[in-house]
């Protein structure tokens, strides 16, 4: 299955990502309407220290933790993607709880969100990726034990 | 073909059946329940009550779930005996169900002390199961003063629940803080003022001793007057099914990290049991929803002659109240890191080398990453602790440890 990648000797950490994600989760046309002057809730991240920086996103784990701890019976695995059904979620955050990569954050409303690739947005293939600069993060098949 | 019997339909029973049926798809599964429900979050009752959920939206898995995983449930029945010579599992209709491993997952059932008068008290309730909410639900009204004996996780989310819909909630407790078994004093101390700032009166180092019809007589001497009374009191695991065969039994039922009881061919899964916790290294109840999953799913695939083990266990909550949030993990024990303001707390404990606990309020933006340090007790000399004490970010592991977390496959 493709996943997102990020090639941390290429990230210039640069936040781009985080506001062609929340763009692309807006479901809005245009982005200066979606985004200006607002707070936005991005399911990328940008981690950065002094000397490095990378973007985070969910690792649609193998065998996700995520989905057996949530207590609302609200994240499945859906053909590959890890994936949050906003109906079910209540923000109990124990999500955030457990997940290694600190792949997850609520949204605007508490409801918890992350990256399911674009997938279900009109973007139809990851933003972050179509975004980056200098092609740091990717969208890629990496040899899969499923 | 195998025959495989499940009791109890919770939770640990879902991960029982993915956990089987991820090696066998053709054996015969039979589900015991209990309650006349398919499997619910047991966990959202009180968000049901809050309006935050509903009953369609609580259902733990989908409606084909039993069909699709090719099951039998049998509602409204309770097993009474597992007759381990014969294998065979009775229920309390008479019937007898063969098997060839039984997964017990029976969870845990209210304590109720031994009040005086409490048979004098007409509204009553309990707080553990969807019937117990929906008859709360049915008995509450605006002008109800509710009496809610029990500052737990369950009777400060069901004072949570009642919120908005009654007059007045009234939480006691024999322990002088709210959340005893998962805060000290002074993290309690930021939660309660702020369940205080949300309406809800407290009466800590003070329980009921005796009611008489709507009023409780308090150890202190006080009275206080109520026209619903809860009782969260605590919960026992269970373990009767297997006490009654002389298995071994604590607290809970005793599991390895197999699941395995101490009787062939029965496992036991989820709130009934005791089994590590690698924290404290010592058996405990761990009765948190992802560890009866993951002991369920590891019953299931050994059951079902795979080979699983569920050896990273640890206790972790993640509770929050008007919006308030505490996370804890693990044991409090050893050496502290505290960061704190008015309103937001940090507590990391490490001990040889290791992080072996945490307790996070207000802040806990990406806490699962000191979770996984805590699960895979990771050696705190092979990362940047002191990067990572300040800020939960995975910069703080080494670039090889990163390459394997973000290069590829998970
Ligand atoms: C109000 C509340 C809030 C909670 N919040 C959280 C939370 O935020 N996070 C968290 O991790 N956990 C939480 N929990 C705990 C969580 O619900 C449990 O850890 C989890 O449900 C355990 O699942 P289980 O399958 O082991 O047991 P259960 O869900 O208790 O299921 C056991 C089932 O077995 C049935 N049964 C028992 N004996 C028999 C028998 N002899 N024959 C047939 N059936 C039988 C019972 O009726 C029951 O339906 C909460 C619990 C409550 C009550």
């Amino acid at each position: 299955m493709k996943r997102v990648y990020v090639n941390e000797e290429w990230c210039l950490g640069c936040h781009l990502c985080e506001y062609n994600c929340a763009f692309a989760n807006s479901g809005m046309k245009d982005m200066a309407t979606a985004l200006k002057g607002k707070t936005i809730y991005p399911r990328i991240h940008i981690e950065e220290t002094d000397n490095i920086s990378y973007a985070v996103s969910c690792r649609h784990c193998t065998d996700p933790i995520c989905v057996k701890s949530c207590i609302a019976g609200a994240i499945s695995k859906v053909d590959g993607v890890v994936h949050i059904d906003k109906e079910k979620c209540v923000g109990c955050l124990t999500c955030v709880l457990v997940c290694p990569y600190g792949a997850l954050a609520p949204g605007e409303t508490g409801i918890m969100q992350k990256c399911e690739l674009c997938l279900q947005n009109t973007c139809g293939e990851p933003a972050c990726v179509k975004g980056c600069p200098n092609h740091a993060i990717v969208y890629e098949e990496r040899g899969d034990a499923e | 073909m195998n025959s495989y019997v499940i009791i109890g339909n919770g939770v640990a029973a879902v991960g029982c059946i993915e956990g089987i049926r991820s090696v066998d798809k053709d054996g015969n599964i039979t589900v015991i329940s209990e309650e006349n429900h398919a499997v619910y979050c047991r966990p959202l009752i009180s968000y049901y009550l809050e309006h935050k959920t509903d009953l369609t939206h609580m259902n733990y898995r989908d409606e084909h779930f039993y069909e699709n995983m090719g099951c039998e449930v049998i509602y409204g029945k309770k097993a009474v005996q597992i007759d381990s010579k014969q294998k065979q599992v009775l229920l309390d209709d008479g019937t007898a169900l063969p098997y060839t491993s039984v997964c017990i997952a029976t969870g845990s059932s209210p304590f109720v002390p031994p009040f005086e008068g409490l048979n004098t008290v007409e509204q009553c309730y309990s707080f553990m199961t969807l019937d117990d909410t929906l008859a709360l639900e049915k008995a509450i009204h605006q002008d109800a003063n509710v009496l809610i004996v029990g500052a737990g996780l369950i009777g400060l989310k069901c004072a949570e629940g009642l919120h908005g819909r009654v007059k007045s909630i009234t939480v006691c407790d024999l322990a002088d803080r709210v959340l005893s078994s998962i805060l000290d004093t002074e993290c309690a101390a930021i939660m309660q003022r702020h369940l205080e700032a949300n309406d809800i009166q407290f009466l800590l180092g003070d329980t009921a001793v005796k009611f008489d019809k709507n009023t409780a007589f308090m150890k202190s001497g006080k009275q206080v007057s109520f026209d619903i009374l809860v009782l969260a009191v605590g919960v026992r695991a269970n373990t009767a099914l297997v006490k009654d065969l002389g298995g071994e039994v604590n607290r809970g039922i005793i599991v390895n990290t197999k699941m395995e009881t101490s009787i062939p061919d029965l496992f036991a899964a989820g709130d009934c049991t005791e089994g590590e916790d690698i924290s404290y290294g010592q058996k405990r109840v761990l009765a948190i929803l992802p560890n009866a999953y993951m002991q369920g799913h590891t019953a299931g695939v050994n059951m079902a002659g795979g080979n699983a083990q569920f050896d990273n266990a640890i206790p972790m909550n993640s509770i929050g109240f008007f919006g308030l949030h505490a996370m804890t993990a693990g044991s409090y024990d050893g050496e502290v890191y505290e960061e704190k303001t008015d309103c937001k707390l940090k507590r990391l404990f490490t001990k040889e080398n290791r992080l072996i606990g945490f307790i996070l309020i207000g802040e806990t933006e990406r806490a699962g990453i000191y979770t996984s340090l805590i699960r895979e007790q990771t050696p705190l000399d092979s990362i940047n602790f002191e990067m990572l004490r300040a800020v939960a970010t995975t910069a703080a592991f080494s670039p090889e440890n990163r390459r394997k977390k973000f290069g590829g496959v998970v």
